[in-house]
């Protein structure tokens, strides 16, 4: 007896927003990566094939990060020293694009040298991220901005509290903003508007729906993005945004894969642990709708690439 | 699907005899429907409509126990396909997977059985074993059975699988699996000895078609092996069947059984059965990491999205803690206090630990949300009345709320007040440094 597969069939989609350019495009990107195009939740390609699958960015940070689990620091070794090799050596990982991560102690310049050696090292896309504080986001990025225009990077993270001058900087430069909001369907929502009434087109925003690691409120961030996608689905079209997770940041953050001494002997072995943290949290937000995972770790990258390739079909 | 008043009021005698209690047959039919009457008070319903109602009260997935002499496993009466439309309810089942003929069968199984993790104080432990029948199964299931009492599926053919059936004769096992060409000897297998009975199929179609058959031949409980080779596949499989169960179509109202088999993969593959519908997952691996990234993952996908998890607001002991020690202040949201007491008492140092009702939020988003701010800091001081256990008073913030401190001096002013570290991790430290 032939079952009847119920589909489900939406009115809207998700918009299609690309990073980088190449030198046809006014650029200097070797490739550029395109994400969303959904018509369907994640994977059901039964109802209709979605053009993009979702894609990994390594993060790598301006200056040696000091605070970094060590078993970051032992894969990546004497990279970290410096931006120019991180990247490459990213781009060895396997790597989609890079997302350079700025820090307090940067300034306008030494944010600005730490990109174009990014970008001279790789052709990647790159997404530049500042320290997350607002004046100095704004001080960094702006300048950032200007230093790679033409490239179309992805400047983030632009909050309620900072969008005007990112967004400013984006248009004036022909950049992507990432768009930040607290786990909150609506604030996401209220955030694209302001953003796209700037003048900004749909197709230069990355939503961050905000993301918690295994354990800590990954939950909360999992069921924001299943609802901001179905809102996506319906037709709403201030959150028919690909939606991007800084998965390698919250779980390298969470104990479980910072520390090897001191914990129960339950938690097993140090550096699967880590790996299991990052790639699980990553998986669980796959299946929730994450089309840019930013992750840490060369050997989950491999992971959830793999995965990523077994869920689109041959 | 539940019927609604009429639908069911057409379903009885309509002679208002009123035995039932009620006025007229409307008004017993409407208590039904809101489920404050027993279909059982009324003596004049047929077999026919009693079949009716009591197929259209069965939840559209079937509730599936597993039970061995020590504890049991649930899958199934799932009620929605996103947990933010309602909640998930029965956690899957984590069987670690076993093979008769392993010489070492007995040390494996003792060391699995042993395991037990903590996650926000709450204990896990691997849920059942499944034994593959590549050997002498009834041997197999009494060493099992000879070190824990936990649930367990057997996996293997008509041949192999009774003398493990009579090995745990008495328990609910689950039988795998059934298949167009064994099914009606395993049907029996499940009817005689009161098993769940996993099915398994090239398709759905063919699954439907086996469980429509088995359930024929009387057995009611049932579980689906979907196949799936892919991730994809696997995913593709389980929503269907979801959304088909959800729709009320019997032949495929059972929970799923997803089977992680081992290797590079098995953690994603277990990890997407766990967040996509699976009822039992079973591993070929015991690794006590994976085990804990997984029942984490289980525990944050199960939670119910309307209720975060809390602990009581008050002050906690930690470390037989002395006049002299100092106060730590944290919320009630269960994961922060967790990682906060964890820290301070794998320490070693003795500190009182202050838990403020912030409405089960964590530090920054009670913060964010006016839940935890120097007023109701203030108020759990004084209401738990702090200032009489301790003879130095020094009450130490999160790092994160440093910007605090001012009020909270000025609402607590014989107080000290410290800003801490802000993750836990770096509280142990802190304290042998600062508050030595
Ligand atoms: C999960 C989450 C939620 C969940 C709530 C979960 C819960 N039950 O608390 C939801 C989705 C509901 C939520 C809602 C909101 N959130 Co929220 N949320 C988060 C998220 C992702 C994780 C929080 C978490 O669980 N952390 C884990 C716990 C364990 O951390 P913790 O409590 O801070 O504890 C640690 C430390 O503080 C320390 N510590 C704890 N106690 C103590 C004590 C001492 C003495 C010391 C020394 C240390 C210490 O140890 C712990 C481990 O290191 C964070 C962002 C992030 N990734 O961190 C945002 C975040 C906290 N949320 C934020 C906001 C703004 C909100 C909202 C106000 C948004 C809105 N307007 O709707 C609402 C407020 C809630 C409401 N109005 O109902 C902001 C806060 C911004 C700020 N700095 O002010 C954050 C930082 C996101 C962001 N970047 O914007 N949120
Ligand atoms: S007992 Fe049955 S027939 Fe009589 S009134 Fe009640 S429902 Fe109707």
């Amino acid at each position: 007896m032939p079952i009847e597969i119920p589909k489900d069939k939406w009115p809207g989609s998700v918009q299609t927003v690309t990073l980088g350019a190449t030198a046809a495009e006014g650029g200097t990107r070797t490739k550029t990566v395109t994400v969303g195009g959904q018509t369907s939740m994640p994977f059901m390609h039964f109802e209709a094939p979605a053009p993009h699958p979702p894609v990994v960015a390594i993060e790598i940070k301006s200056k040696r990060p000091e605070d970094w689990s060590p078993l970051l620091a032992e894969t990546w070794g004497e990279a970290m020293d410096a931006p120019a090799k991180w990247a490459a050596k990213a781009q060895e990982a396997g790597a989609d694009l890079l997302v350079l991560a700025l820090t307090l102690n940067d300034t306008p310049e030494s944010a600005v040298a730490a990109t174009k050696a990014v970008l001279s090292a790789s052709g990647l896309p790159l997404i530049v991220f500042g320290p997350g504080q607002v004046e100095k986001d704004n001080e960094l990025l702006v300048a950032v901005a200007e230093a790679a225009k033409g490239e179309k990077i992805g400047l983030g993270i632009c909050e309620d509290k900072n969008y005007r001058t990112i967004v400013a900087t984006a248009l004036a430069n022909g950049h992507v903003v990432t768009a930040r909001a607290p786990m909150d369907v609506n604030l996401s929502k209220q955030l694209n508007i302001l953003i796209t009434d700037m003048g900004l087109p749909l197709d230069r925003i990355l939503m961050d729906p905000t993301t918690g690691a295994l354990g800590y409120g990954m939950e909360y961030g999992y069921s924001v993005m299943e609802r901001l996608r179905l809102a996506a689905l319906q037709g709403d079209r201030m959150t028919q945004l690909p939606m991007i997770v800084t998965v390698g940041f919250e779980a390298w953050k969470a104990k479980e894969a910072k520390v090897g001494e001191g914990v129960p002997a339950a938690w097993g072995d140090w550096k699967r642990r880590a790996i299991h943290w990052e790639t699980i949290t990553a998986m669980a937000l796959i299946e929730s709708g994450a089309d840019i995972l930013v992750l840490r770790h060369p050997e989950s990258v491999a992971l959830i690439k793999a995965a990523i390739a077994e869920l689109i079909p041959a | 699907m539940a019927l609604s008043g009429i639908q069911i009021y057409k379903l009885l005698p309509q002679t208002n005899c009123k035995e039932c209690g009620y006025p007229t047959c409307l008004a017993f039919a409407m208590k039904l429907a809101a489920k404050q009457a027993e279909l059982s008070a009324c003596p004049y319903v047929s077999e026919e409509s009693k079949k009716q109602l009591a197929e259209s009260a069965a939840p559209p997935i079937r509730l599936v126990t597993l039970k061995g002499p020590e504890g049991e496993v649930k899958a199934g009466n799932e009620v929605c396909l996103f947990r933010h439309e309602k909640t998930f309810y029965n956690k899957p089942g984590l069987f670690i997977r076993l093979q008769a003929s392993d010489p070492n069968l007995a040390e494996k199984v003792r060391q699995a059985a042993a395991y037990k993790v903590s996650y926000v104080g709450i204990d896990f432990t691997v849920d059942g074993f499944a034994i593959q029948a590549d050997g002498d199964l009834g041997a197999a299931v009494k060493t099992v059975r000879s070190v824990t009492g936990r649930p367990l599926i057997l996996m293997g053919d008509p041949a192999s699988l009774p003398a493990g059936l009579e090995a745990c004769s008495g328990e609910t096992p689950m039988i795998y699996a059934a298949d167009a060409s064994n099914w009606e000897a395993l049907a029996d297998l499940a009817a005689k000895y009161k098993a769940a009975l996993a099915v398994k199929g090239a398709s759905l179609d063919e699954i439907a078609d086996l469980t429509q058959k088995i359930q024929a031949k009387g057995v009611e409980d049932m579980v689906l092996d979907l196949g799936g080779k892919t991730l994809g596949d696997w995913l593709t499989l389980s929503t269907q069947v979801r959304r088909l169960a959800l729709k009320n179509f019997r032949p495929l109202g059972y929970p799923v059984i997803a089977l992680a088999a081992g290797g590079e993969k098995e953690p994603l593959v277990a990890a997407q059965a766990i967040a996509k519908y699976a009822g039992f997952v079973v591993l070929d691996t015991f690794s006590p990491e994976l085990l804990y990234a997984l029942l984490v993952l289980r525990e944050n996908i199960y939670t119910d999205p309307q209720k975060p998890i809390q602990v009581q607001p008050g002050i906690y002991e930690i470390n037989k803690p002395t006049a002299e020690s100092p106060v730590l202040v944290t919320t009630n949201f269960s994961i922060t206090y967790f990682a906060v007491a964890n820290e301070v008492e794998g320490s070693g140092l003795p500190a009182w630990l202050v838990v403020c009702d912030a409405e089960g939020m964590s530090v920054l988003t009670a913060w964010a949300a006016g839940k935890f701010d120097a007023e109701r800091i203030a108020k759990s001081i004084k209401g738990f009345d702090v200032a009489s256990k301790v003879s130095q008073k020094r009450l130490v913030l999160p790092g994160h709320v440093a910007v605090l401190s001012g009020e909270l001096e000025e609402e607590l002013p014989d107080w000290e007040i410290k800003v801490g570290p802000r993750e836990a991790v770096d509280l142990p430290a802190y304290m042998k440094q600062v508050l030595a």
